[in-house]
Order: structure tokens, then sequence, then C-alpha cells
């Protein structure tokens, strides 16, 4: 560079800058406001909705299982799935709902995060849409307000808790699978004695699987379900009550059945134990379904979380995970309310369980499930009353926050680091710390 | 986050801004003012200042501040107060600041003096295959932490590995398990740095020691290794800064929460969670930055010390 142009340098820089910080302007937004605006005021048709999801996974089956089957009742309105990865979903939609950006129709979590979002004005409120009352209480809670009062996401799909087994296993051995806790240890017992297969499969590194697979798949007949965690929220029960202390009893008894040095066993560990046959019961989540179908070589069962002694309901962890709520900034409110309304319909429960096994819908429309391992998981709730994991409603908003602690004491448990009655005192003190009911 | 840059690394800026210091003396031509100078360290200078110093000024400042009825409010030094009197969080970050100091004490001296080792023997004259055995001791530094976090949890684990001790998943051993791993993974940065002045040491040197009658071990200690003093504090400073910032191996192998019960819990990884949240905890900027402070005040303490403690005390030789 000669030196008489040197001077050059920096102004190019500095005008570059200036250029990077003007308005820019996507030519894909011209589009789509032009195709959506021009068709709309022309035939009074086409309106695109784009829907927010983290369920990047499931595009396939929205774009082209799913979604077709609405367009074809309303030709008039589109709508584009839009999945953003599912660890950036949260802190993405945020920026998007605050910059009004956001697509018109959010996919939403369960609980605090979505009625933050309410609450900041971003949903709007769906109580009085028509379809919501073919959900129950426990499916419409995890997008209510506290006091139940306001609805703001129509329930997807929850996801159910039980204990899948390896039949080829099971028939080897001469096992069926059992009913009763009695029956689930003689049952553990002989798988060990025979010792050509790890009794239970999972470990205890990732922490969350001995909380949600462990404590939340047997807690709730312990608890009594929907009684005892409404009951936890009242302060009408403490979680150093003997039934939170059984079920940490009955966990800690799973550790001499889990495979050798569980203590270090990670989800995915224990995912391809079991699928390559060297496990005979995953305590699971319905989740599971699909992937393991697709791994396993073996024909799969499914049980329900065997029943304690002298208890004759049965309970079962029925997750509420997935909802799906309106942007209340959109522009078009009524094609978004008709979208949502379709999503309570029979015929949405229909589409969507059948090509998301193992992902179930809320509503109290009978769903015929094709795949027999979902059908089973989905026959229970016919038999036991249905509950969510005990620490996702309110429990979870203050320091220590419960969720993290059921983690670290239930992996604790397994490990054998930390007795039963102990661990559920330590819960116990940690809500008292900060949440009123249990302070008196 | 909030890192000094090791000392060593400012030589660049220092020696490129010196032509611009002051006129020179009158017995020298006047020299130009070289412009271009200062339009070559521009874009470093700024990048530097945009995504390290502004963010780090602004995570100081964010630590003074906390949320209010949902609006920032300056706090002054409240959440250090919290931070450090809270029993909750002071039990947390204490043990994380343990434990970094723990992971940090590994490396020191696992990972430094076999690094001076394998540089020792990289550099012996008589070693056939040298840059064979240099870069496959080096090879490790530039893989992925996920790879190595991801082959070595395969190596240990009692189910498809070698070992029949859960080493990670029980909380006497886990940290110094992952920090074993670290060892392996970096032991080349340290072996190529003393190597580097090891075979700079002019050969006069260790031939008059040879003559003198010293043997291999005493001409190492009592000639090359005060040489290599300098390097050995540098060595210690780098290896402290990394440490004391060190996140991504913990997370990759661990998770966020850092188990079995925190015993693997370092400040990053307290930061992490304090800061962006953990499934159904809230994260809290303001307190995420606190930590990050206290962080930042624990590394910058450690150069201080270092800096006036032992490079200002120590002679350099010219070699």
């Amino acid at each position: 560079m000669s030196n008489r142009l040197g001077w050059l340098a920096p102004v190019v820089g500095a005008a570059l800058v200036l250029a990077a910080c003007g308005e820019s302007a996507d030519p894909r937004e011209d589009t789509d406001a032009a195709g959506g605006g021009d068709d709309g005021g022309s035939s009074g048709g086409q309106v695109t909705l784009v829907m927010e999801s983290w369920r990047n996974d499931d595009l396939a089956i929205w774009e082209d299982v799913i979604l077709p089957a609405f367009h074809e009742q309303h030709p008039n309105i589109q709508v584009t799935f839009q999945p953003t990865a599912p660890d950036e979903y949260d802190a993405a939609l945020d920026a998007k709902l605050s910059g009004g950006t956001a697509g018109d129709l959010i996919t939403c979590r369960p609980f605090d995060v979505s009625l933050r979002l309410f609450e900041e004005g971003h949903l709007a409120s769906l109580t009085d849409l028509p379809g919501m009352e073919e959900f129950g209480d426990v499916a419409r809670a995890a997008w209510s307000t506290d006091d139940g009062s306001e609805a703001f996401c129509v329930p997807m799909a929850s996801v159910i808790h039980g204990f899948l087994y390896n039949t080829a296993a099971f028939d080897e051995l001469g096992l069926t699978p059992p009913e009763t806790e009695e029956q689930f240890h003689e049952l553990l017992g002989a798988i060990a004695a025979d010792g050509t297969y790890a009794p239970l499969v999972m470990g205890s590194a990732d922490q969350w699987e001995a909380a949600t697979m462990g404590l939340q798949n047997i807690g709730p007949n312990y608890w009594n379900g929907e009684e005892g965690r409404q009951a936890l929220i009242d302060g009408a029960q403490r979680f150093d009550d003997e039934q939170y202390v059984a079920a940490f009893t009955e966990l800690a008894s799973w550790a001499e059945y889990l495979p050798s040095g569980y203590e270090s066993l990670t989800y995915p560990d224990a995912q391809n134990l079991f699928t390559l046959g060297r496990g005979a019961i995953f305590p699971a989540g319905s989740w599971e379904i699909a992937l393991f179908n697709e791994q396993a070589d073996f024909e799969m069962g499914a049980f329900a979380p065997p029943l304690p002694e002298g208890q004759d309901t049965c309970y079962i962890s029925d997750h509420t995970d997935i909802g799906i709520g309106m942007n209340a900034a959109t522009e078009h409110p009524e094609e978004v309310r008709t979208f949502l309304e379709w999503t309570t319909s029979a015929e949405f429960a229909d589409l969507y369980a059948n090509a998301l096994p193992g992902f179930f819908p809320m509503s109290d429309h009978d769903v015929e499930v094709d795949d027999p391992l979902a059908q089973e998981f989905l026959s229970w709730r016919d038999d036991c009353e249905s509950t969510i994991r005990n620490s996702y409603q309110i429990l979870s908003r203050g320091e220590p926050n419960l969720e993290n602690q059921l983690w670290d004491l239930s992996a604790q448990i397994l490990n054998g680091t930390v007795q039963p009655a102990d661990a559920a005192a330590q819960a116990q003190s940690g809500l008292e710390r900060w949440y009123e009911p249990q302070q008196r | 986050m909030t890192s000094a840059p090791p000392e060593g690394i400012g030589i660049d800026a220092t020696a490129a801004s010196e032509p611009a210091v002051a006129p020179a003396p009158a017995a020298r031509p006047r020299r130009r003012f070289r412009t271009h100078v200062f339009v070559f360290i521009a874009p470093a200078a700024a990048i530097y200042t945009i995504f390290m110093v502004y963010p780090l000024l602004d995570s100081l400042r964010l630590s003074l501040y906390a949320p209010v009825d949902g609006v920032q409010t300056f706090v002054g030094l409240d959440n250090f107060v919290h931070l450090l009197s809270d029993d909750l969080l002071s039990d947390a970050f204490w043990n994380a600041v343990w434990n970094n100091l723990v992971f940090f004490a590994v490396h020191f001296f696992v990972q430094n003096p076999i690094g001076l080792l394998l540089a020792a023997l990289l550099a012996a004259p008589t070693l056939k295959g040298r840059s064979t055995y240099r870069t496959l001791l080096f090879l490790p530094t530039t893989l992925s932490v996920v790879i190595v976090g991801f082959i070595w949890q395969l190596i240990i684990s009692p189910v498809w590995g070698f070992v029949e001790t859960p080493l990670l998943g029980q909380s006497s051993t886990a940290l110094v398990t992952l920090a074993l791993m670290s060892v392996w993974q970096y032991i080349g940065i340290p072996m190529i740095l003393f190597y580097a002045v090891l075979i700079s040491i002019p050969d006069e040197l260790i031939e008059a020691a040879t003559v003198d009658g010293a043997g291999a071990w005493s001409t190492f200690w009592r000639v090359k290794f005060p040489l290599i003093l300098p390097t050995v504090g540098i060595v210690s400073v780098i290896t402290y800064v990394a440490n004391m910032n060190a996140f991504d191996l913990i997370y990759t192998v661990k998770g966020a929460l850092a188990g079995p019960d925190f015993a693997s819990d370092i400040m990053g990884t307290l930061f992490f969670r304090t800061f962006f949240g953990f499934q159904l905890q809230q994260g809290s900027s303001t307190m995420g930055a606190t930590v990050a402070t206290m962080m930042f005040l624990l590394i910058l303490a450690g150069v201080l010390a270092y800096f006036f403690g032992w490079q200002r005390r120590i002679q350099s030789y010219q070699l």
C-alpha cells in the first residue's frame, strides 16, 4: 500500500462499520408480506402461519403427516413448522418474542417457562377456546395460571413412565411381568441369580434418570399421585413424610440390581446396554419407544410401576410435556385459533399419537395407537390415575431448586452416599427454605 | 469470560507501539510518525475491545445490579455479600473454588513436571525419531474436548472399558480423574514451551559443564534448569489462568450439575448454572456476573502474585 493511500484504511474501515449498522431489510420478509397480504385481499384466502417448536426431530412428521391433514380442511390457512434446536429454543424464542419476529404459533414448555411468557403478555389467553373442555385438569395444569383460572396453551402431548423389558430374556428365564413390588423384587432376584442379564439397566452418572425414571416413575404409587402432589404444594404434606421416605427406600433397593459400575453409567450407555440385549428391564419414559423399536432386535414389552404392598389403586406419571399456544402479537388471531381448535380434535390426537409413538395426546378422545408398546403405555391411563412430576409446578421456583435437588438426591440414593430418610429430610429443608406453605 | 491474558502474550503490543513513543533522541535522525502501525493494530484492538474488554467491564458492572421488581437496579456490593454470606450459595461457591484449586494442583504437580521431563527427553541429543514423538505427544492438545471426554469415558467405563471401578461416578475420584484426563490432553503445551527453551541453550554452556566434570543429572539441575526458570513461571501462570477458567471438559463429561453431588463442580460450571439457569432453575444474569467477577478477581490475584512475587525477582539470562 502506498503511503499516500495509507489514510484511506481507517476511513474505509469506519465506512464498513457504519454500513453494517444500517437497517437491513430481509428480502424474504417482503415476499412473505406480499404473498400473505395480496392474496388475503383478493380472494379472502391464503394466510401463512409460522409455528415455533423445539421438536426438530419431528419436522418430517409435521410436514408430511399432520399439517397436510389440516391444510386439506382449511385450504386458506398455510401452516409452516419452523423448529429450533431444543437447547436453544427458550433463549431464541425469548429474543424473537421481544423483537416481534416470533411465529404465530408457539410450542409451549410446561409450567414456569410458559407461565412467564403469558405473564409478560407474549402468549394470548386461550381459556375460552372451543375444545379446551376436552382436556382434564391435570393436562391443563401445565399451561394454566396457578389458580387455574386462565389457560394459555393447548396441551399437546405427554410422556408416560413405566418399565420396558426384554421379552426374549423373560421367556428364556420363564418370567412374567410383575404386578406388585414384592413380585418385582423376586423377579429382579431371579434375573440376578441367573446372571446372564443385568436385571435393571440404569446409571446414576447423569443424575436426571435417577430422579425422572427412578423416583418420579415409582413415586406416584407412594404419594397417591395428584393427591400427594397437591398436598406438597398446599403444605398439607411434607417431603420427609413416610410415603416420600418409602419411595426413596424403594429406589435405594434398586442399587444391587443395577449393572456393575452404574455410578459412572450415562444415559446413552444405559440405552445401548439395553438395546444390545445385555439387560432385562429398563426403567423408561415412553419417549424411548421410537428409538428402541429401531435399535433393539428383540421383542419388548412394558409394565406399569408395580404396586407397593397394601396399595390397590395404581398411579402413573403421565407427564405433560408439550403444549401449543398463540403469540399475542400475531396478525392472524382468527386463523391461529382455528388451528388451535383443530389441535383439540380427535383427528389431531389420532394423527399425532400414531406419528410419534410414545408421545401421547392428552385430550379425552379415544385414540387408537398402532404401536403395541405405545398401546401398552396408553392402556394404563384406563386403569390407573394420572399425575405429573411433583417438582414441576411451583415447587421449583426458589433456591434451592427442588428439581435439581431431586436429581442430586436420587442419584446419591442409588450410589448409597445418602440414606433415604436423610434424602427426604434434605428435600424438605430445601423447600422450607423458601416455600411459605412448607414453613408452617 | 473474564480472563486476563497471561503475561508474555502482551509482548507484541508493546513492541509494536514502541516506535510511536516520543521523538527519538536528537543524535538520531528524526523518524517519521508511523501511521500504518495504528492501521495494523486497529482491527485486533477493535475486535479485542468489542469482544473482550467491553464484555469484561460490562459483566463487572452487571455484578453491581440486581432486579428489583423486575427492573435492574444498582445495589452496590449486595450481590457479593449475598454470594458469600448465604449458606446455600456460599457453600456452592467455596466448594467450587476448592475443587478449582484441586483441579489446578493436579495440573501443576502432574502436568508440568511430566511436561518438563518429556521436554528434557526430547531435547536429549542422542534421541532418534524426535519429531515423531513431539508430534504424537502434542497431538491430543489439538483434539476437541468433546472427543477427549468421550474417548476417556469409554476407556475407563466399567461397562465398555478396562477399569472396574466407576472412577467418574464416585465423589472421591471424579474430580481427580477429570483433571488427569485434562492433563493427558494438554501435556503438550508445557512440553513444547520447555522444549523450545531447552534447545535454545547454547552447546558451549553444556560442553563447559561437561568439561568441568558435571554428569547429565547435575548439568540439568545446575545449568539448564536455572535457565528455564522464567519459563517455569510462565507455564505455571498459564496453567493457573486456564484451570481457573476451566469449564468445557467437566460440562461435557458430567453436565452442568457436575456430579456426583457436586464433587466435580468448579467455578465455570457454577457460573453456567447461575447465569443461564438449569432445567427448571431460572438463570440470574446479575448473580451470574457476580460469580464471574469473583472468578476474575481470583485469577487476577494469582496473576499479580506471580508477577510481583516471582517474575520480578528471578534473574533471566540473555542467551
